[in-house]
């Protein structure tokens, strides 16, 4: 087996709350996860909003620091390095945005925006920097000549190309990508997906993938982590996780989605209530407020993240499902009424 | 002229629009943002509109209550709520509709909730301005009410509080209370679960379904989720450049669609089920600017089959036409067979459409 290519473990980030100037707690956002992602492989991060998806990601390319924990990304510690040490690593480690009319600077045009991090690492290719930019521009779909437009001439998709150009122009090992297509009209967010699994496949990159559409995910994830109010619920391969999920959150969370192929309201696992505050996170599984299988011993004892098979999907439940999810008919095990309860 | 579908059963559709035009004058040019809209929608039953960005489904429903500013917008066509025109009806009239025969519920609940009132007392005022002889203590009880029927816990407590003091569920919860304080006949949503969290989503998209059971209301859905319009609506109309492209019931729309644009975006969607290695077919170029609207069939610049009526896609605008099943309309040049051969060839098999 290759070693990881980035090895997180107990990464941690809390954020403390003030009450004028007494510390009054801390938001639990991330709260101790640990996982690998090998070269070339991408890494699916979903959950709901506020289970910690985008802090995380900012923590493995360092725009966050951590709390506590470690961070190791080709075989070095980056949790602590300082911002010189950092910068030789930004060329093997970059970040995509989710919204491509905030993360471009408007008055740069596209040429110097793509070049920009050839520039800061002081990269001059062969060719020349337009050259490669301009490749750059045609590798991601759009017109090389482009390069002396700004960015408002350009629609949302053409936009988010120009971020993942950018991303792209210091040939990065591993991309987080922070919802990269949520903020695009259908259509074009699947022209992106594909433009990302082409890249993927032709440049041997290695991805995290943020992401709160699990559907999308499917299309371009080879393992997926689960999170729910700052920790991994579930991980494990891609198939596992959409068609043997074990962790009753990941079964409710794949029912909830509304699917073309069904039509009308199927049989779905509803969960009761909203996603518990991070400040006050229930204590034993985080999960258990709005779990329909949960008992006394999930308020007390928190469930490690382990195998149940010996295999390479991982579960934190004391009461893990078993079996597959059919197909057609939506997920077996609890009904509607059992979660009503 | 343009044939809407026959209602179902014996009763008129309580809203029907025809022919409906809503322009905008700016400095860049005229906006036609809708353009010759035609629809109905009969008490009990949901339609769903659905489009991208700039397809006119919003432009569209704003227009039904109303809320276009009278100097920037013209708006022609029919618009009857319960058998009442409402184009060129006088504001102060359709003011007393609005809220009390129609609503809105809207997509973003924390800027369309004001932060300086409670929830509870804003709910009561939407009761009291249709029941100007309620007293307080009456459209008190009302909220309260409405507030434990939309779900949300402990409502004589929660009527106290603050927009910022709920989650965006328990929000987008007291929007609907809010737009339900006066049993309208008419429910409009545009986009009312998109800022939500799936499992929210889905306690929303059956809180809807169960109201409607009860209060018997005509619902408008407008969504880009076609995952959302599969599970909610009876009927769907596609949206396309501020046209209608295609109508017809849920069944025959996702499940038989007819138009290329229908197709692209059934083919665009990833799904949970098929092959997950299979590449999604995405539609080509960029959604339409409005000003510039391309001739003929909008959607030409974009289609895939757009050669095979030789100039025809690009001169004539197709007019929605039956497209073979009863109540399912088309606007597309495609003769029927070839549409049928073609969907089977190069759709059926890929992203949800499999």
């Amino acid at each position: 087996m290759t070693e990881p290519l980035l090895k997180v473990r107990g990464l941690t980030k809390h954020f403390p709350v003030r009450d004028g100037f007494r510390a009054r707690g801390a938001v639990r956002a991330v709260d101790g996860l640990d996982f690998d992602v090998r070269p070339g492989e991408t890494l699916g991060l979903v959950g709901e909003s506020g289970c910690g998806k985008t802090t995380t990601g900012r923590m493995l390319v360092r725009l966050l620091d951590a709390t506590s924990g470690s961070i190791e990304f080709d075989g070095r510690d980056i949790t602590h390095a300082r911002r010189a040490q950092l910068r030789p690593l930004r060329q093997d480690l970059q970040i995509i945005f989710q919204d491509p009319y905030a993360s471009l600077n408007p008055r740069h045009t596209v040429g110097r925006i793509v070049a920009m991090p050839l520039q800061v690492n002081g990269i001059n290719p062969p060719g020349g920097i337009k050259k490669r930019v301009q490749e750059l521009l045609e590798l991601v779909g759009l017109n090389p000549e482009h390069y002396n437009r700004y960015p408002h001439e350009f629609s949302g998709g053409q936009r988010q190309r120009i971020g993942i150009a950018r991303a792209l122009a210091l040939r990065p090992k591993l991309i987080v990508a922070d919802e990269p297509v949520s903020a695009l009209d259908v259509s074009i967010q699947a022209q992106v997906i594909n433009l990302l699994r082409d890249l993927q496949r032709d440049l041997d990159l290695a991805f995290v993938f943020i992401a709160h559409d699990l559907a999308v995910v499917r299309h371009f994830c080879h393992r997926v982590a689960v999170m729910y109010l700052g920790k991994i619920v579930e991980i494990g391969d891609r198939d596992d996780i959409y068609q043997r999920p074990q962790h009753p959150y990941t079964r409710a969370l794949l029912s909830a989605i509304p699917d073309v192929t069904t039509l009308g309201p199927a049989g779905r696992i509803r969960l009761a209530g909203d996603v518990p505050t991070p400040l006050n996170p229930p204590s034993g599984c985080r999960f258990r407020t709005r779990c329909w299988k949960a008992q006394d011993r999930c308020a007390t004892e928190e469930p490690p993240l382990i195998t149940r098979d010996g295999g390479g999907q991982l579960t934190a439940c004391h009461f893990p499902e078993t079996g597959t999810i059919s197909q057609d008919s939506g997920p077996v095990g609890a009904t509607a009424e059992e979660v009503s309860k | 002229m343009v044939k809407l579908p026959e209602p179902r059963s014996g009763e008129s559709p309580y809203l029907r629009v025809k022919d409906l035009r809503v322009r905008f004058d700016t400095e860049d040019g005229v906006v036609r943002a809708v353009d010759g809209v035609s629809f109905s929608v009969e008490r009990g039953r949901t339609l769903g509109i659905v489009g991208e960005s700039g397809s006119g489904k919003s432009v569209t429903s704003l227009a039904i209550l109303g809320l276009h500013n009278a100097k920037r917008a013209a708006i022609s066509g029919e618009i009857s709520v319960g058998g009442r025109q409402l184009v060129g009806m006088p504001e102060e009239e359709v003011r007393r509709l609005r809220g009390r025969d129609m609503a809105m519920i809207f997509q973003d609940p924390l800027s369309a909730l004001h932060p300086y009132y409670t929830v509870g007392r804003q709910i009561a005022e939407a009761y009291r301005v249709h029941h100007p002889r309620a007293g307080k203590r009456e459209a008190r009880g009302r909220a309260v009410d409405m507030l434990g029927r939309v779900g949300i816990p402990q409502p004589g407590k929660r009527f106290d509080q603050y927009p910022h003091e709920f989650s965006g569920g328990m929000r987008q919860r007291a929007m609907i209370a809010m737009a339900l304080v006066n049993d309208p006949d008419l429910l409009i949503a545009d986009e009312p679960t998109t800022a939500l969290d799936v499992t929210v989503q889905a306690q929303i998209l059956d809180l809807l379904e169960d109201l409607q059971g009860e209060f018997r209301s005509a619902i408008i859905l407008i969504t880009h989720d076609l995952g959302v319009v599969s599970q909610v609506a009876d009927d769907v109309l596609v949206m396309y450049g501020g046209r209608a492209v295609e109508h017809g019931s849920v069944e025959q729309v996702l499940r038989r669609p007819q138009h290329p644009y229908t197709w692209g975006l059934l083919s665009s969607v990833p799904s949970l089920h098929g092959d997950a290695d299979a590449d999604l077919v995405p539609i080509k170029g960029n959604p339409p600017s409005l000003i510039n609207l391309p001739s003929g069939c909008a959607f030409h610049p974009r289609c895939r089959y757009a050669d095979r009526n030789g100039d025809r896609s690009r001169t004539e605008v197709p007019e929605l036409r039956p497209a073979g099943e009863a109540g399912h309309l088309v606007a597309c040049h495609l003769p029927a067979d070839e549409r049928t051969r073609l969907y089977q060839q190069d759709i059926a098999q890929v992203g949800v459409a499999q």
